[in-house]
């Protein structure tokens, strides 16, 4: 099978103003990580807030330039294509619909837009197709024609997916897509994504903190702390037997509507990883309940982990 | 058992909205009292109701509003203020928001306990610093003199609990405390309020829209639709043998890990909530229910099915499903 995304080595800083008179900081929000998602498959990353995951979407979709490293998409280099071609390549669906829709505008011209950008669509052509798409999330033709303040949250994230289908894009980054929705619509938009994928063959990158819900979508998972992928496996070997301390940790966290079990002690402790402050050794040491000397001096290497993983731990 | 806090019949409306239409429920002593549902049902404007402090248009209405046997509909503001971080406490979602930027952690606090019980603001500092180690916060004598742009969202969340803890409440009204922290943060925040609810011997009502928060929490669950009070149970006969379509919808649309079937698609509630006008009767949820049948426009009688177990609906409670298993 071929790579639909392809990254490798890839590294992104920035420098931040620590203060006036402190020296500038350095944040590597994305530190060395290699890995491909196979076309047609859904690649999960989960990990908690600043460990780079909504950096590494970023990187993927060309919206940000990397320090090092490269990436594939569909076997192209995204900065050799023209914003154009991008677009037709890959789109994205953020978290927050109520900000990533204009408010000013109809949801039939939004989802349109995309396609008068590319300038070679008739009038017609982009009436069938905006129709086409529409009715394919699931919005009638009367919701087209009201704006996103007239729609509930679980439409406008359908608006927000039939914007980024309608130039037939063969990869979708989705990043938090349904962290702002209540439970029920998040079941449908999830629903939703799930059918898109089959009918149409797409590949997704998954972005999510909600394990359960990436694990109900994804064939594979990363799990990213602080600029690593510092475990990857396909989702039911990940979930059953999680290698790596910290995937462990963020398995146990997840509460499971299982009344009676308490809420269980996960033993990560409260130094919240700092992403301009990366300890030495194995980044996760200072909370991992199991670290020993070496972890505090040695850089672990990613080992392979059948069937088709990697983690990056002295103890797995 | 006896009720700390008691609501019957509460009514809050903003104009020609009603948000709340008749909720009633009781948080025990010593328990914890989850109030469930998802955005817009009328949760969080109960509890502000509760506290008297809804947003101005607000007005609020009851049958019956007690706290630890005083009136709360009959308090005056001052006496409302009196009662308010002092015997019974509140923490928000987002701790960023409620703790004020320009003073610092130990001052904000201290100034809880010397407005409500006097005595030095030395002494206040002291109780800060306890209560801060109390709640896992390491070098709390540090913390003190920090502003809270410094400190990360779960420290801010433990601050906030902290100084809810201040003058020993009897109520902790806690509205979505974890929703805005990371998985594992959350786990260690809900773990704290386990233990102090068990050695302060506290009540807790909690707000959320967390299934399994509510699962692993909460003693009692009172769950809401469009601003009523569709069934309230004991938290394992809810999850065991949910009797509301609504009830029953939600928990099918939770995903849970270890037994997900990835080519089978999430149960899912069709449709949206139904604007609520005045004139409004019958089930809110019949524009969603599978179940729903003329009749659904009509009141509908609150069913017992068990003890401390309620609901509202036209349909008879499913006996087999609620013998004790």
């Amino acid at each position: 099978m071929t790579a639909a995304i392809e990254v490798e080595n890839l590294r992104c800083e920035f420098r931040v103003n620590a203060g006036l008179m402190a020296a500038e900081k350095r944040v590597i929000a994305v530190d060395d990580v290699t890995f491909s998602v196979p076309a047609g498959s859904v690649l999960g990353v989960v990990g908690e807030s600043g460990c780079g995951k909504s950096t590494l979407a970023r990187l993927i979709l060309g919206l940000l330039k990397p320090t090092a490293g490269t990436v594939l998409v569909d076997g192209k280099r995204l900065f050799d294509l023209d914003r154009k071609a991008r677009a037709r390549l890959i789109q994205p669906v953020f978290q927050d619909p109520f900000a990533s829709l204009n408010p000013r505008r109809r949801i039939r011209d939004i989802v349109a837009l995309p396609l008068e950008a590319q300038g070679t669509f008739s009038r017609t052509e982009i009436e069938r197709r905006v129709g086409g798409i529409l009715e394919r999330v699931g919005l009638s033709a009367a919701m087209g024609e009201r704006m996103p303040a007239q729609l509930s949250g679980g439409q406008r994230q359908r608006a927000a997916i039939a914007r980024a289908l309608v130039l037939e894009p063969r990869i979708v980054i989705c990043d938090e897509p349904t962290s702002a929705l209540d439970v029920s619509v998040q079941a449908q938009i999830l629903n939703l994504l799930a059918d898109l994928r089959r009918d149409l063959g797409l590949t997704y990158l998954f972005i999510s903190h909600n394990l359960a819900v990436v694990e109900h979508v994804a064939s594979e998972v990363a799990v990213m702390y602080l600029g690593r992928i510092v475990e990857r496996n396909e989702t039911d070997a990940l979930f059953r037997k999680p290698a790596h301390p910290y995937t462990r940790a963020l398995l146990e966290s997840v509460l499971t509507p299982e009344p009676g079990k308490g809420v269980p002690d996960i033993g990560l402790g409260d130094v919240m990883p700092d992403p301009s402050n990366i300890p030495p050794g194995c980044r996760f040491n200072p909370r991992c309940r199991i670290a020993v000397e070496r972890c505090r001096h040695e850089t672990p290497v990613p080992m392979v982990r059948p069937p088709q993983g990697m983690v990056e731990c002295h103890l797995a | 058992m006896s009720a700390i806090l008691e609501v019957q019949e509460l009514q809050v409306t903003f104009g020609r909205t009603a948000a709340v239409r008749g909720a009633s429920f009781r948080v025990e002593k010593g328990q914890t009292h989850c109030l469930v549902g998802e955005s817009g049902c009328g949760k969080s404007v109960t509890a502000l109701a509760v506290m008297n402090l809804l947003a101005r248009g607000g007005q609020r209405s009851a049958k019956r509003m007690s706290f630890a046997g005083t009136d709360l509909t009959s308090l005056s503001d001052r006496e409302m203020a009196r009662l308010r971080g002092n015997r019974m406490a509140m923490i928000f979602q987002e701790p960023m928001t409620s703790l004020n930027p320009a003073f610092t952690i130990g001052s904000q606090m201290a100034e809880v306990l010397t407005r409500h019980k006097g005595g030095s603001r030395a002494a206040a500092l002291e109780r800060a610093a306890e209560l801060m180690a109390r709640v896992g916060i390491t070098a709390p004598g540090m913390r003190l003199g920090q502003f809270p742009h410094q400190l990360s969202g779960g420290l801010r969340q433990r601050v906030m609990i902290a100084m809810a803890l201040m003058c020993d409440p009897e109520l902790l009204i806690a509205d979505e405390p974890t929703t805005a922290l990371d998985v594992t943060v959350q786990a260690q925040i809900l773990r704290l309020l386990a233990s102090l609810k068990r050695e302060f011997g506290l009540s807790i009502l909690l707000i959320t829209h967390d299934l399994g928060i509510v699962a692993r929490v909460a003693d009692h669950v009172s769950v809401m639709y469009a601003g009523e009070v569709v069934e309230r149970a004991p938290t394992a006969e809810l999850f065991r043998a949910p009797q509301h379509p609504y009830t029953r919808g939600l928990l099918s649309c939770v995903p849970v890990p270890g037994r997900v079937q990835r080519d089978r698609p999430l149960g899912s509630i069709p449709g949206v909530v139904p604007a609520i006008g005045p004139g409004f009767a019958g089930c809110a949820f019949r524009s969603r229910c599978a179940h729903a049948d003329e009749t659904c426009t009509r009141a509908i009688p609150r069913r017992p099915a068990g003890e401390a177990h309620d609901y509202l609906c036209r349909l008879e409670p499913d006996w087999a499903e609620l013998q004790p298993a």
